[in-house]
């Protein structure tokens, strides 16, 4: 599946998109984080605190307990400071 | 049946003229008797700062936008609806976002242009990275609690 980071998430990770492939076992938005922060020290430091960070499934805000489904692109980025 | 405007709402790197975007939404039109802006400008933050880098996540950035100026023209008779969102780098001084809600009488006008920043700035997928004056990288700005605790003003029974 194809994920996007941004802002001090992607700096912390070293790169803004990737495809990885999911275990069957990844359920939900908090089992991915979960997931992701086994994948190496880069990804436990950017998603550290992790109920800080925000989801969006194909470019809409989720909650941590949503499904992940199928979507066409998952990303993950800090709170926002538009405006 | 009530017909909702369609709210235009634009990503850009260039900069926006306030003018000539009051002009797109009075053009023609007679029955606009109140126009709000609001502008958003970069701050030097007491001298520290060269400039901002405005990092947005491309589509999103215009999705979520869109969803809240749809709410607004829903929630309040408007005559019209723009709002404009800068990405790139900023200079103090610089412009950042525009909104410009008009309608028959004032309160829709005001009360929708702040309800479309309160929910812009929790929920568009913008980040603001400092670049500072002695040339090195900044830190990421952090959120705001109170921007948060913004919301909450919209949240209770609606007034019109």
């Amino acid at each position: 599946m194809r994920i996007v980071y941004f802002a001090w998430v992607r700096e912390r990770i070293g790169k803004g998109e990737e495809e990885v492939d999911i275990p069957a076992e990844v359920t939900t938005v908090r089992d991915l984080l979960g997931w992701l922060k086994t994948r190496g020290p880069e990804y436990e430091s950017a998603l550290e605190h992790q109920n800080a960070i925000r989801v969006a499934l194909d470019m809409e805000h989720v909650h941590h307990t949503e499904k992940l489904g199928t979507p066409f692109e998952i990303a993950l980025f800090p709170p926002m400071t538009g405006g | 049946m009530t017909r909702h405007v369609t709210p235009t709402v634009r990503i850009q790197r260039e900069d926006f003229d306030i003018s000539a975007e009051i002009a797109r939404l009075t053009a023609g039109c007679n029955d606009v008797g109140a126009i709000v802006t609001f502008t958003g400008l970069c701050r030097d933050e007491g001298g520290r700062l060269a400039a901002l880098e405005l990092e947005h996540y491309p589509g999103m950035a215009e999705a979520e936008i869109a969803r809240i100026a749809a709410q607004a023209a829903e929630r309040w008779p408007l005559t019209g609806l723009i709002a404009i969102h800068r990405f790139g780098k900023i200079e103090p001084g610089g412009q950042i976002v525009l909104v410009v809600a008009a309608s028959a009488h004032r309160h829709a006008a005001f009360e929708a242009a702040s309800f479309l920043m309160d929910y812009l700035k929790t929920r568009a997928p913008f980040w603001k990275k400092e670049h500072l004056k002695d040339g090195s990288a900044g830190n990421w700005v952090d959120a705001k609690d109170a921007d948060d605790k913004a919301l909450e003003r919209w949240s209770g029974a609606d007034r019109e």
